[in-house]
């Protein structure tokens, strides 16, 4: 697979295997130790409806080529929205200026090899789909949100989709390419029950094909979903505020692990030892029920790849097994610098931005228990089982996430909803306090975007339904 | 061939739109130069420079709306990207309050609000490389506590922006700015803090010192150091200027007409109440001298303003673009946002809170118990219904005076309470960025831990 991008950038742009040598090796011409050019074109759309209208469709199309150029722990770059070979070795010859000790140095011809995984076998693409035919998409959104009750209203319902072609060539003589699909429904709305009003808001998608939202996941299920919410929201009542036990359920919850771990296991952050996990691979960062991977390499999933946007072949770690910190989540830099083992996980929003250390699917395996026995182990707690986002301090551990549908839990039983809140840990520290996993892990629909250092990435997480019997509830209920 | 962006450019660009059958296009050409530089630990860590030109289409074709956007700006591109408006716009639908402003409405002409420093454009590698050095020494000489920094840097940037619509409209501007910031590592007793200190102007003699930056970020870092958490209890808060800005931005979204035309805030049908303490005067000025929010015409052409949207706690005004204006049956306050891809937002400008007459630390001395807050986690804002709910770090106030510092609990209200209760408002206002407030005191909040 990805001979198709290879091609596609050949063909269009009239590039040959002799001018990516040539600029490999114009970045390079200062010294340094590694350089790559990272190929993109993108052609994003949108369409959306509102007050029962089709309010407006978009296009977008990017397209560009970032030049990187490393000597020890120090980065150049730089990049052009022109690929065409004189704009590239004037970025190559910017990004070089990194180096300043040396003469040239060597690089290995590009040759192209195919990428081994082949994840999203996509056969109609929601981008080539006709404007039509999406538009019948968010009609039936908007109608089955609003056939729901009566009281929904303000229904806003989307479909965002790209196809992204990218190419990777590197001057240790990799060359590979792939080609993206992405797709996302959303729909929102609000409940009105006489001026109280509350909002829902569903959605999911991967990278799928169109049969994804008309047998699988049809419009019609988010919007219900959505429109559920909010109405659920109509009768909430104030939320507790202390420590508490929390239990959350299966799916989108899985925030948590993005927030509680996930970031503060990127190797960039270990390398500088800026993380709270720094150093403590080997050792207990949670209960030993907890095991955390991260997977890029699931079919169709939002946040998988064939390649990393290094060109590197994406994987499943473990990050913490059986409650024991195993391994950080590595792209080539901090790979190469912490003589550690390249993960995938070298990730950009586009040709304009450098590599990091980024998450894919990251997710806890499933337990042994049943979702209604730890329900009915808690004396008073609450269950929150659908989040917004989240966001944490790396270097203190804090982090918060913010749920949006939860409920009290008395003597057992799930009871009265209560208003969205905001529930805190600290990363070491929270799933030490995790007490029953549940056997029922799901992913979630398809819906995360992570944002770092300012670049936004797609991503999946997920979880089981897990109890914690230690976590701050951002409540006003004393 | 590199093709040059222009007014004429622009304009050529719409009126073609309008040959191939738009009835009305609007054009916006960016074009931006960043050039930043990334320090750690004495040493260059990343050097970055690109520039970036894109050119975004909005077209109306009968009242059906449609965008598109490139960087191809070929005549065959910038043809199919046309083409490609026309045929996304047929099949949209009409809506009576899309479309272009009123042709009287827009601006005239482009005030000089010295938005643009050459010294920006003529900076060197070198002096950017130094600065960000500068901050940092300066960070670690503090305090031997400063063990580590997890970054830091120098960027500028310059730019031109762009606007021509069939309509005849045409204005262009140019802009700098440039940023100075450090992120200091402290540790005491095996746990470590991180924080920041930065600034952010349009012009490089209106920059704090690195030095003055490096402290402050220092200061901010150690302040940190061995946290813990208070109990469950009712407080006032005292949010510092970084964190009332918070609240202010969560004031803007309640108050944008992107949230009033959808009843989608807790501001909707509120205009003339009194929705706050008297003591609350917000302001949106979009025409500010070297503002970072400054603008002569906004992203659809029309004359940016100053806008008084909350006055002695009364809703003055919600702050518009043509479509909300059209939508609630009001004018356009001049706040257009303009992307390249996607409808007109809404965007503030200079957006803040007018300030009091009270120091920090007379504000601070004013509390007997309760919480200052220096870090808030967590997106639990609901514009709605104004729920709040977030995780909070900060340093304890008992009897007027600064303890210990808090980390590991949650605060949680809701915006009409607290704004309700804003009892006290700093005089301490510093434009570093768009979006600024002072230090302001919340009668009462719940602090969960």
């Amino acid at each position: 697979m990805g001979t198709e991008a290879i091609e596609f950038f050949f063909g269009r742009y009239g590039l040959t295997y002799g001018d990516i040598d040539k600029l490999l090796a114009t970045a390079l011409a200062r010294g340094g130790d590694y350089a790559d050019l990272y190929f993109e074109y993108r052609v994003s759309n949108s369409v959306n409806i509102e007050e029962q209208i089709v309010k407006q469709a978009a296009k977008s199309i990017s397209q560009g080529v970032g030049v990187r150029v490393i000597v020890g722990d120090k980065t150049g770059y730089a990049y052009t929205d022109e690929i065409a070979f004189d704009s590239i070795r004037r970025a190559a010859e910017t990004a070089s200026h990194i180096a300043r000790s040396g003469g040239s140095s060597q690089i290995t011809g590009v040759n192209a090899t195919p990428t081994v995984l082949d994840l999203y076998p996509v056969e109609l693409p929601v981008s080539s789909i006709e404007l039509a035919r999406k538009i019948e998409l968010v009609k039936e959104g908007d109608q089955a949100a609003r056939g729901v009750d009566p009281r929904i209203r303000e229904v806003q319902s989307s479909v965002n989709d790209e196809m992204k072609y990218v190419m990777i060539a590197s001057s240790d003589g990799r060359l590979v390419g792939d080609v993206q699909p992405l797709a996302r429904f959303g729909i929102s709305c609000i409940a009105d029950d006489d001026g109280n009003l509350q909002v829902g808001r569903a959605g999911g998608g991967g990278r799928i094909g169109i049969d994804y939202f008309e047998t699988e996941m049809t419009p019609s299920h988010f919007a219900r979903e959505a429109a559920r919410q909010a109405i659920i929201q109509l009768d909430a009542i104030a939320t507790p505020a202390g420590t508490m036990e929390v239990v959350l359920g299966p799916g989108w919850p899985g925030i948590l692990l993005h927030e509680a771990v996930g970031h503060g296991l990127e190797s960039d952050f270990n390398r500088k030892q800026t993380s709270a996990f720094s150093g403590l691979i080997g050792q207990r960062v949670a209960s030993e029920l907890c095991t955390v991977v991260d997977d890029g390499a699931i079919p169709n999933r939002r946040g998988s790849l064939n390649i990393d946007d290094e060109g590197e072949p994406t994987s499943r770690t473990v990050l913490i097994e059986d409650g024991i910190l195993r391994a950080y989540l590595s792209d080539y830099l901090n790979a190469g610098l912490t003589k550690s083992k390249r993960t995938g996980n070298g990730r950009r929003q586009s040709y304009k931005h450098m590599p990091l250390p980024r998450m894919t699917n990251t997710f806890m395996l499933a337990g042994q228990d049943a979702r209604e026995d730890i329900i009915r182990s808690v004396k008073r707690g609450l269950y929150a089982v659908q989040f917004g986002g989240g966001q944490v301090d790396i270097t203190s551990g804090e982090f918060a996430f913010s749920a949006s549908e939860a409920y009290l839990i008395e003597d057992g039983k799930v009871t009265a909803p209560v208003k969205g809140a905001t529930l805190r840990g600290n990363g070491p520290q929270s799933l030490k306090f995790l007490t029953a996993v549940g056997n029922d892990l799901e992913l979630d629909p398809g819906i995360g975007v992570c944002g770092k250092d300012g670049q936004n990435v797609p991503v999946g997480v997920g979880i089981p339904t897990i109890k914690i019997s230690e976590m701050t509830v951002g409540g006003t209920q004393k | 061939m590199t093709i040059q962006l222009t007014k004429g450019f622009a304009a050529d660009v719409a009126r073609r739109a309008v040959e191939l059958g738009a009835s009305a296009a609007e054009v916006v050409l960016r074009q931006r130069t960043e050039f930043s530089v990334g320090v750690r630990l004495g040493e260059v860590e990343t050097l970055k420079e690109s520039t970036d030109r894109g050119l975004g289409l909005r077209i109306l074709i009968d009242g059906r709306q449609s965008s598109v956007s490139g960087s191809d700006f070929s005549s065959d591109a910038v043809e199919s990207l046309i083409d490609n408006a026309v045929e996304l716009a047929r099949l949209t639908s009409p809506d009576d309050a899309a479309g272009l402003p009123e042709p009287q409405d827009f601006a005239t002409s482009v005030p000089d609000l010295d938005l643009y420093d050459p010294a920006i454009e003529k900076l060197s590698t070198e002096d950017q490389i130094e600065k960000a050095l500068r901050a940092e020494r300066a960070a670690q000489e503090f305090s031997d506590r400063i063990i580590n920094f997890d970054g830091g840097g120098f960027d500028s940037a310059y730019g031109t922006v762009i606007l021509a619509n069939s309509l005849g409209f045409a204005g262009e501007f140019r802009t700098t700015s440039c940023s100075l910031a450090s992120v200091p590592v402290a540790t005491e007793d095996g746990k470590m803090q991180r924080d920041y200190w930065y600034d952010v102007r349009r012009k490089l003699s209106d920059m704090d010192s690195p030095e003055v930056i490096g402290v402050m970020a220092a200061r901010r870092t150690l302040r940190k150091l061995g946290g813990r958490a208070v109990p469950t209890q009712v407080v006032p808060v005292v949010l510092e200027p970084n964190m009332a800005r918070d609240l202010l931005g969560d004031i803007f979204n309640a108050s944008s007409g992107e949230s009033i035309f959808r009843k989608a805030s807790f501001l909707v049908g509120q205009l003339g109440e009194q929705i706050a303490n008297h003591r609350l005067t917000v302001v949106d000025d979009g025409v500010m001298p070297r503002g970072l929010g400054s603008r002569p015409f906004d992203g659809e052409g029309l004359p940016t303003r100053r806008t008084v949207v909350i006055r002695n706690g009364v809703l003055e005004s919600y702050l518009l673009n043509t479509y909300t204006a059209r939508k609630l049956g009001l004018r356009s306050t001049g706040n257009a946002g303009r992307g390249l891809t996607g409808a007109t937002g809404v965007e503030a400008g200079n957006l803040y809170i007018e300030p009091g007459q009270s120091s920090q630390d007379e504000i601070i001395k004013s509390v007997s118990k309760g919480l200052l807050i220096t870090e808030l986690l967590g997106f639990g804002v609901n514009i709605v219904t104004g729920d709040y709910s977030r995780s909070a770090s900060g340093i304890w106030i008992e009897n007027g005076e600064l303890t210990f510092p808090v980390q590991g609990v949650t605060i949680a209200g809701n915006l009409k309470d607290m704004l309700n209760s804003i009892e006290m408002i700093g005089s301490d206002l510093d434009f570093r960025g768009s979006v600024v407030a002072p230090t302001l005191l919340i009668g009462g909040m719940t602090i969960g831990a």
